[in-house]
């Protein structure tokens, strides 16, 4: 592997909002270095998970190591850094940063500057990196490249006259971001002789190796046998190799300041790597650890349960297999009446959520029932006692709490100006407080609001989208936790309490929320031979009811002249949709009717 | 010997009724001399096999075979009896529908052998007969009706739907006494299922159709079952009605799943233990016929657990319902042994009934048996 000096080496990430064409930059950069040809290359290299392809974003970062002839003729190690693009990795996100001296930040010719953009943008600043604008998707009829230039020196206060115009798609003048670059970037500062310093920016399992942990040499240098410490926990361990990745990862005798690349060292647990923390030296360590690491909390928590109970352990196994390369997901296995064992699991945020749910029934295989997601909410018992609670059915009797909590987050709304009656509207239906609002430029404006996160979970994000035919772009942070009048709403099938369905909402919301659920489940519960009544209470008081009728008529009336297969078929597929369904007292309800809690439908 | 019964696909039609999805072909009037050569063809593929049967009934099924030349049937008739085993059939039934009948066509079935005529009825409304894609008016079916007997028919099916669009509890009942005044005897009685691919699937899902509610549709199973019932006709199966002695003995063989064998497209066959269907396509059908191929699209090995299984799915559409010691005498098994458990659940929960020996549907199970069949088939 060819090394280069330090002043030639650029570490950089790429800042954008969800398909404004980062990975398709990413790709084109990787192409016109030669690295691979674009027959080799599968669509979109660095975002090699199938889920991630799909959904077309990046969820887990990763780096690849670029070489590039300047125009100078002088040989460069472009270090490209990539990070995932949504709210509930903003951590990640900073942390990717933190390796890197620029970022190039890619802005949409026809949508412009967007919340998230902005989010990303305020990170790299106070990382103090470099931003080199990229304009991309010049392609479209639609593009207003001069008037995004504007909005970008306007909103976010840099110089966007020289910002490349390009088409990622089209493979549009790719050369420019190259020279950009080199020009604009700042390479790494660092004595390479001083104790090491490293930040893991990424850290993943390999079933050969172990963990693999993403690094960022800031001073000193790192290589096989030597003994590193973690400095967020002093745990030691002993390098095995260490690399940089291009196409596939190639081993090297040893990376220096400033170089970008990854370490292994017998390291079995990805907690044991996290990202954010520093490796030094264990001979001689650094005085002082990298800032800004921080144990990553989840936000957000649901019930995991396999659809058939048999499945417990392919469960356990599948989430220990996830978390082996997600620190920041946690479980535990928890029991409820109506779904039987299963497991509480916390994740950063909704999309996380929805990732690893995706990636159990894909991945693994594993047909699963979720609840809907809460948050933790604080309480204090009238006895003094303080208390968590991840799960509905834990909280305790109204009587005995003496004051609930629950958590707010700043939310960042950008919109057009055409949409602010709207949102506000929303915001207000949720229970939000409205901080300020500034105009960016004269039909734009970005809205702040400190909203419960019970409520943004809450199909928040399709809502704004849908108020604001998705021109609203909404970035959060988590705020503190604030005083509540909340309640316990329970949802009786057949006069029996469905645990799993427990939900804890603002007293306001109980009524509508307990008359859409009720409504939601008439919908989803398949008619039986009697009628079943469905009931939403708050303690004992009934609040809502619906009544699924009794089910008249279930046959296959043709005979289909000796066609005995297709009856048969027909009626293993409604076994098929029986085996998906749950038992409840006398009552089968489908997975599906878990999730209908989550529907808001406005 | 052992008996089977032979089914015989008509695919031509003048035009499609609006809720039909079986295997027909309006307008393909010139392929009906080649689809008759490659029925014969087809025939004598199987002539090895049918050695060792003899044929019990003959069913012509469509399409509407009355709409072709009756020269066509009788050209498939002088194949079966030069070739088949036919000195013990017993029932020959042909579907017909009005429109299409002159009395020199009813008499040469006649004169052929033919012995049962099923005509497509459906109802008696006239409105009702033209918002379905019927082609003819109660008029015809009358005419129809009566030119038959002139031939000397005396097996007369007719079929009826319910559940029809603007349809109402009179209508339907107004249909069987009509039918029931003329002295059928046997009736139809099918409910209207919105097959998939239709043209009342599309309007269905286009929410146009005004289908009755599912009580008023259960009324006009059940209030036919009692009007029947009172003027003599034996409620022998879900859908079929009869008087003593004229159950259809063709759909008997696929009730209680003895050997049949289906000639043409689309048709189904069940021997020994396999079952196997041709192609629904004509071309697929012609071309392997034309190359020496047996024109059959897919098969299934029905084991002897499948083969129980059936053979309860199938006999509990009989109301007589499935007899024990018949099952023993076909499996060798005690039907308790092999089904008890769901028998017994559903004969708790009122679906099913027990009595001298033979299992059956209650009046309830009767309107949801797929609960009970869902639960027959293995897991």
């Amino acid at each position: 592997m060819q090394k280069v000096k330090q002043e030639n080496i650029r570490n950089f990430s790429i800042i954008a909002h969800i398909d404004h064409g980062k990975s398709t930059l990413a790709d084109r950069l990787i192409e016109k270095t030669g690295l691979l040809t674009s027959r080799e290359m599968a669509e979109q290299v660095l975002d090699s998970m199938e889920l991630e392809k799909e959904r077309g974003i990046t969820i887990k970062l990763k780096n690849v190591r670029l070489n590039y002839k300047g125009a100078d003729g002088e040989n460069y190690v472009l270090n490209l850094i990539d990070t995932p693009g949504h709210v509930d990795f903003n951590y990640e996100v900073s942390r990717s940063l933190a390796a890197c001296e620029g970022a190039l930040l890619i802005v949409d010719a026809t949508q412009g500057v967007e919340a998230q953009t902005l989010a990303n943008v305020y990170l790299a600043l106070e990382q103090d990196l470099e931003i080199v604008p990229v304009i991309n998707k010049i392609d479209l009829p639609s593009a207003r490249p001069d008037e995004v230039k504007k909005e970008i020196e306007d909103i976010i206060g840099i110089d966007a006259e020289n910002a490349p115009l390009i088409s990622a798609k089209e493979g549009k003048n790719i050369e420019s971001v190259f020279k950009e670059i080199i020009e604009k970037i700042p390479p790494p500062k660092g004595d390479k002789n001083a104790p090491l310093k490293a930040l893991i920016f990424d850290s993943y399992y390999d079933s050969y190796k172990g963990v693999v942990a993403y690094i960022r040499v800031f001073e000193g240098s790192i290589k096989p046998g030597m003994k590193i410490r973690m400095m967020s926990n002093n745990k030691d361990f002993e390098v095995t190799e260490v690399g940089v990745t291009t196409s596939k990862q190639i081993p090297v005798d040893s990376l220096e300041a400033g170089d970008v690349g990854y370490v292994v060292a017998g390291i079995k647990n990805v907690k044991d790597a996290r990202v954010g923390d520093t490796i030094t030296d264990h001979e001689n360590p650094t005085a002082e650890p990298l800032p800004g690491y921080k144990k990553v909390v989840p936000m957000v928590y649901c019930g995991i349960y396999p659809a058939e109970g048999e499945d417990f352990n392919s469960v356990r196994e599948a989430l220990e297999k996830l978390q082996v390369n997600d620190a920041s997901l946690v479980f535990e296995p928890e029991t409820s009446a109506a779904l039987g064992y299963g497991f509480r699991c916390g994740f950063l945020g909704l999309l996380h959520m929805e990732i690893i749910q995706e990636r159990l029934e894909r991945e693994f295989d594993l047909n699963i029932v979720t609840t809907a997601p809460s948050v933790i909410y604080k309480v204090r018992t009238k006895k003094g006692e303080e208390l968590s609670i991840q799960n509905p059915t834990n909280m305790p009797d109204m009587t005995e709490i003496e004051v609930m909590e629950e958590p707010i987050v700043s939310a960042s709304i950008m919109t057009p100006t055409d949409y602010v009656g709207a949102i506000m509207e929303l915001c207000q239906n949720r229970r939000g407080t409205f901080i300020n609002m500034e105009y960016l430029e004269e039909t734009r404006v970005i809205m702040h609001y400190d909203l419960p996160l019970n409520e943004v979970i809450y199909d928040f994000f399709d809502a704004l989208k849908s108020k604001t035919r998705g021109f609203a772009s909404l970035d959060y942070e988590f705020k503190g936790y604030k005083e509540s009048d909340l309640v316990k709403l329970d949802i009786l099938i057949n006069g029996e309490l469905v645990d799993a369905l427990s939900i804890i909402v603002h007293r306001s919301k109980a009524y509508e929320r307990g008359r859409k659920i009720a409504e939601k489940l008439k919908e989803e519960i398949p008619r039986h031979q009697f009628a079943i009544p469905i009931q939403a209470a708050i303690g004992s008081k009934i609040i809502a009811r619906e009544t699924i009728k009794a089910l008249r008529k279930d046959v296959l009336a043709k005979c289909y002249g000796g066609d005995i297969t297709r009856k048969k078929k027909l009626l293993e597929k409604q076994k098929e949709g029986k085996k998906r369904m749950r038992q409840i007292g006398s009552v089968e309800v489908p997975q599906e009717a878990f999730l209908s809690v989550l529907k808001y439908d406005e | 010997m052992k008996k089977i019964a032979v089914y015989i696909h008509i695919p031509f039609c003048s035009s499609k009724c609006y809720y039909c999805d079986f295997v027909s072909f309006p307008n393909m009037d010139n392929r009906i001399d080649q689809y008759i050569n490659y029925l014969i063809k087809e025939m004598d593929m199987y002539k090895d096999i049918l050695e060792e049967y003899t044929i019990d009934t003959i069913f012509f099924g469509g399409g509407t075979p009355s709409y072709i030349d009756e020269k066509h049937i009788g050209r498939i008739f002088e194949y079966i009896y030069s070739n088949y085993n036919s000195s013990e059939i017993n029932e020959i039934t042909i579907e017909a529908n009005p429109e299409t009948v002159t009395y020199k066509k009813l008499k040469t079935y006649k004169d052929i052998g033919i012995n049962r005529i099923s005509i497509g009825l459906q109802s008696t409304k006239d409105t009702i007969l033209k918002e379905i894609g019927r082609r003819h008016t109660f008029d015809d079916f009358l005419k129809a009706y009566e030119t038959a007997r002139k031939a000397g028919f005396e097996n007369i099916n007719v079929d009826l739907i319910f559940g029809l669009p603007n349809q109402t509890v009179k209508d339907c009942i107004h249909s069987l006494d009509t039918v029931v005044a003329l002295g059928v005897e046997h009736i139809s009685y099918y409910s209207l299922i919105i097959e998939e691919g239709t043209l009342m699937d599309k309007w269905y899902k286009e929410g146009k159709l005004k289908l009755p509610d599912e009580d008023s549709e259960r009324e006009m199973y059940h209030r036919a079952i009692e009007f029947l019932e009172a003027k003599g006709y034996k409620h022998y199966e879900i859908s079929n009605f009869a008087r003593e002695g004229f159950e259809c003995r063709h759909n008997l063989f696929y009730w209680k799943i003895k050997p049949y064998i289906g000639f043409g497209i689309s048709s189904h066959s069940n021997i020994g233990n396999k079952r196997f269907w041709n192609y629904k396509n004509y071309n697929e059908y012609t071309s392997s016929l034309k190359n020496g191929h047996f024109p059959v699209e897919g098969k299934e090995y029905i084991d002897e657990n499948m083969k129980m299984i059936e053979y309860m799915i199938m006999g509990l559409r009989l109301i007589d319902g499935v007899d024990k010691k018949e099952f023993k005498d076909i499996f060798k098994v005690d039907l308790d042994d092999r089904f008890g458990m769901v028998l017994e659940k559903y004969k708790k929960q009122g679906l099913l009934t027990e009595e001298d020996g033979n299992i059956r549907f209650s009046k309830k199970g009767l309107d949801l048996s797929n609960i009970v069949y869902v639960d027959l088939l293995p897991n």
